[in-house]
């Protein structure tokens, strides 16, 4: 089977995990991904992870790197060497897609931005990801993902009830990645049918605004704030996490229509809850919902949160388990539609990775290899792509402008 | 007339509340032509959750519907009815795209399961968007958004934690759970409408809301801690984090020594940063706890607003904890960039509304059209765009089939 993305070839100078992320489901796609590294520019994720408190001594031992960088071609530039700049542009002359999340700024220095590499390849397209946008007073302002959901509202109306604003960390970096590969795609197909190139500027603080786009309405519409509600809805009720049997073990559940409810209670064997005033219908149900939250712990708190989840589905409930890394991967279902896949790497030996998060029926989804190591396809993009001959490319090494 | 990106894409929408109408507004804000079908009478969910202006409830006068349908065509349509089945047939066989949310047994008790599907329109795109995807021992439970955020792993690993307490599990603010399977979803249908552009092939795009959340924390999901384990709520923070000011909280980081050098100068090199306990990366990262408190105990003096600027203007990554409300009124930046953008509608009146994160030089971002009112476009798309007469559409209307 085909990969839909065959054909496209990606230059690649992000770091980290947001760029990385967008240039990952690129190459998952099937697009050939070039990735720009140097001994002076090591891909922040070789190194480890503050989050995972994770340091790495070598540069090809890094498991986070390896998940985000599947199947990607590695390549070495001195971009601060005076002939780096030259080496980029002959590699983007044959490239579809240039990618980069540098500070605004610095790629126009180095003669590497949209117009420096429009005029070797003009229907090229440019994407360029900030925390602040390519644009505007704050532009040059540096964040990573916490920032990005703090400056986007995204913390301001996470949390438990009274509670902190929270911290986000992975999945806001993620979602600058997949909105940058939307914004690709539609490039994509735009310069299918008119042949036209373009460039992109990406905002990582509006990348969260825009999923939380209600709460801007509800500003707009009452000069209010939205507040912090853990896990409860604005209607719903019950609508909450429940604490099972066992350590830290919980149940998200939530009911919606009437026929719910009362499979709920049901199946919780209360079935003169369904005769009670203060749960009569949806309205009271959410006025009254702390002591209805009561009822529902006192319930799960005797199963374990498979158990909860088990049964309720069988009724007809929306529940489902609050799972910990490792039930995700023993989950029956997550198993039976292959999400995890375990590949080998060179140096990390075998590691679980995961794919695409789609399923397209024309197309296997395999993985289409490790991450790169370190340098590991000079030879094929210098010598066979570019068609250099072994003393060029031995005469840019020396110079280090390979290095 | 602006080109734009997605201009010419026709695309059908059977989804309702939040995933399926936000994947195909991405698409109609890029110029792809929406239809999107309502149940007669009611319409779709979202006209029935806030905000409201003033909390009262109207149809028309949702925010939350408002903001996810801009620029799309709507319809009203009962597909389980006889007629209702026909124009749907119709429909598919214009569309590029159909974007829908039903449990995979519905769509095949309608009669329209994918197979189906594409004999009526051998190029068709299908994206189906379920709680968790068109196959597996799952596939007909019911799940919420709730219940998406914690079957994914995400719940579990929020909110970050610096110490052991009771705090449970939670999941996103509002409907960015949500949110976030329409953004998956629209990624994977562009990456079929690209193949289908090459290839002249259409396909179905299974997307399980599952796999969309746990896909963006996979790593979370893929990763251990050093001592291999999973990983909770209670996390490692870096140097800074969130640190409480005057009036809420700022966010910034020190990740290497030029940072640290910058930091302690905004600080006015207080006697406590020269302590061997700070001097490196790694003994930062030891002592983090310390640290952060000692830099807690400086920034309380101050407005999180200046601090941000402060510490930015250094050149040390920093943030700032805005509400939508604030970052509405006082962001400058998203002000300069045009984030915000006024639109009018027949009902609503005059709203500021989000746009889009991104800029594309070529053919922009616009609203041509605010959200339809219920089966406002029912004549444009039945008689002028199928064909169908005034008075068929009459009968149609009697019938209950529009």
């Amino acid at each position: 089977m085909n990969k839909p993305l065959h054909g496209v070839r990606v230059l690649d100078f992000t770091q980290v995990w947001a760029g990385p992320y967008c240039t990952l489901l690129l190459a998952l796609g099937g697009a050939e991904v070039i990735k720009i590294e140097s001994e002076k520019r090591i891909d922040g994720s070789r190194l480890g992870s503050v989050t995972l408190g994770m340091i790495c001594k070598t540069k090809n031992e890094s498991a986070i790197f390896n998940i985000f960088n599947l199947g990607k071609k590695d390549i070495t530039i001195n971009l601060s060497h005076p002939r780096g700049s030259w080496l980029a542009k002959e590699i983007a002359k044959v490239c579809d897609v240039a990618i980069e999340n540098f500070r605004p700024g610095v790629m126009t220095k180095l003669g590497l931005d949209y117009e420096g590499l429009k005029e070797v390849r003009p229907d090229i397209i440019y994407l360029s990801s900030s925390c602040r946008g390519n644009t505007g007073p704050e532009r040059n302002y540096a964040g990573f993902a916490p920032s990005f959901a703090a400056l986007g509202g995204l913390s301001y109306v996470t949390g438990h009830i009274n509670g902190k604003p929270s911290v986000m960390t992975g999945r806001t970096d993620l979602l600058v990645g997949t909105t940058s590969y939307f914004a690709i795609l539609a490039a994509l197909i735009y310069r299918f049918k008119t042949g036209k190139g373009q460039y992109i500027d990406i905002s990582s603080s509006e990348v969260q605004s825009v999923l939380i786009g209600d709460m801007f309405m509800e500003y707009a519409m009452n000069n209010r704030n939205p507040q912090r509600q853990g896990n409860r809805d604005s209607i719903m009720a019950p609508h909450n996490c429940y604490r099972c049997k066992g350590e830290d073990n919980w149940v998200s559940i939530a009911v919606s229509s009437e026929e719910e409810w009362q499979a709920l209670c049901c199946a919780m064997e209360k079935p003169e809850l369904t005769e009670d005033d203060r749960f009569c219908d949806a309205s009271s149900r959410k006025k009254n919902e702390d002591e209805l939250d009561r009822i529902i712990s006192r319930w799960t708190t005797d199963y374990t949160h498979y158990e909860v989840m088990d049964i309720l589905q069988q009724a007809g409930v929306a529940a489902a388990s609050s799972y910990n890394a490792q039930e995700v991967q023993d989950d029956p279902h997550v198993k039976e539609r292959g999400v995890f896949t375990k590949i080998t790497h060179p140096v990390i030996g075998e590691q679980e990775v995961i794919g695409t998060p789609w399923k397209l029926s024309t197309s296997s989804g395999n993985i289409p290899g490790y991450g790169p190591l370190f340098a590991e396809h000079n030879q094929y993009v210098f010598g066979e792509l570019l068609g250099m001959s072994p003393e060029q490319i031995q005469g840019l090494v020396e110079e280090q402008v390979i290095y | 007339m602006t080109e734009k990106a997605l201009s010419g894409v026709k695309v059908l929408e059977l989804a309702t509340c939040v995933a399926g109408p936000y994947c195909a507004k991405l698409f109609a804000d890029l110029g792809a032509e929406v239809i999107k079908i309502e149940q007669p009478g009611a319409g779709d969910e979202a006209r029935r959750r806030g905000p409201f202006p003033n909390d009262i409830p109207h149809p028309e006068r949702s925010g939350l519907f408002l903001y996810l349908n801009t620029n799309k065509l709507g319809v009203t349509l009962n597909v389980g009815s006889h007629s209702g089945r026909e124009l749907f047939k119709q429909l598919v066989k214009w569309a590029d795209i159909l974007v829908e949310d039903n449990p995979p047994t519905k769509m095949k008790q309608l009669g329209f399961d994918y197979e189906t599907l594409q004999t009526i329109n051998p190029r068709l795109i299908t994206t189906s968007i379920t709680p968790f995807g068109q196959t597996g021992p799952y596939k007909d439970y019911k799940a919420y958004g709730l219940n998406i955020s914690h079957v994914s792993g995400s719940g579990y690993v929020t909110p970050v934690l610096e110490s052991d307490g009771e705090l449970g599990p939670i999941k996103g603010g509002g409907f960015f759970e949500d949110y976030c399977h329409g953004l998956s979803a629209a990624a994977a249908t562009l990456t079929a409408l690209y193949y289908c552009e090459m290839t002249g092939q259409g396909q179905h795009v299974d997307v399980s809301k599952q796999e969309a959340s746990l896909c963006i924390d996979r790593d979370s999901a893929l990763m251990r801690d050093i001592e291999g384990k999973v990983l909770s709520r209670v996390r490692k923070v870096g140097a800074g984090g969130f640190i409480p000011t005057r009036d809420g909280y700022a966010w910034m980081a020190v990740v290497d020594d030029r940072h640290w050098k910058a930091f302690c100068q905004i600080m006015g090199d207080p006697e406590w940063t020269k302590d061997e306990k700070f001097k490196d990366r790694d003994s930062r990262e030891l002592n983090v706890q310390e640290l952060n408190s000692l830099i807690g105990e400086w920034a309380k003096e101050f407005d999180k607003e200046i601090l941000y600027h402060k510490i930015q203007s250094a050149g040390v990554p920093a943030g700032v904890v805005r509400s939508p409300g604030a970052i509405m009124e006082h962001d400058q930046q998203f002000k300069a960039r045009g984030f915000f953008v006024e639109i009018d509608h027949p009902v609503a009146g005059t709203l500021t509304y989000p746009s889009a994160p991104y800029i594309l030089s070529e053919t922009p971002w616009a609203v041509e059209r605010p959200a339809p009112m219920l089966g406002e476009h029912n004549e444009a798309v039945y008689c002028d765009l199928l064909g169908h007469s005034r008075q068929e559409l009459v009968k149609l209307r009697e019938a209950g089939a529009i």
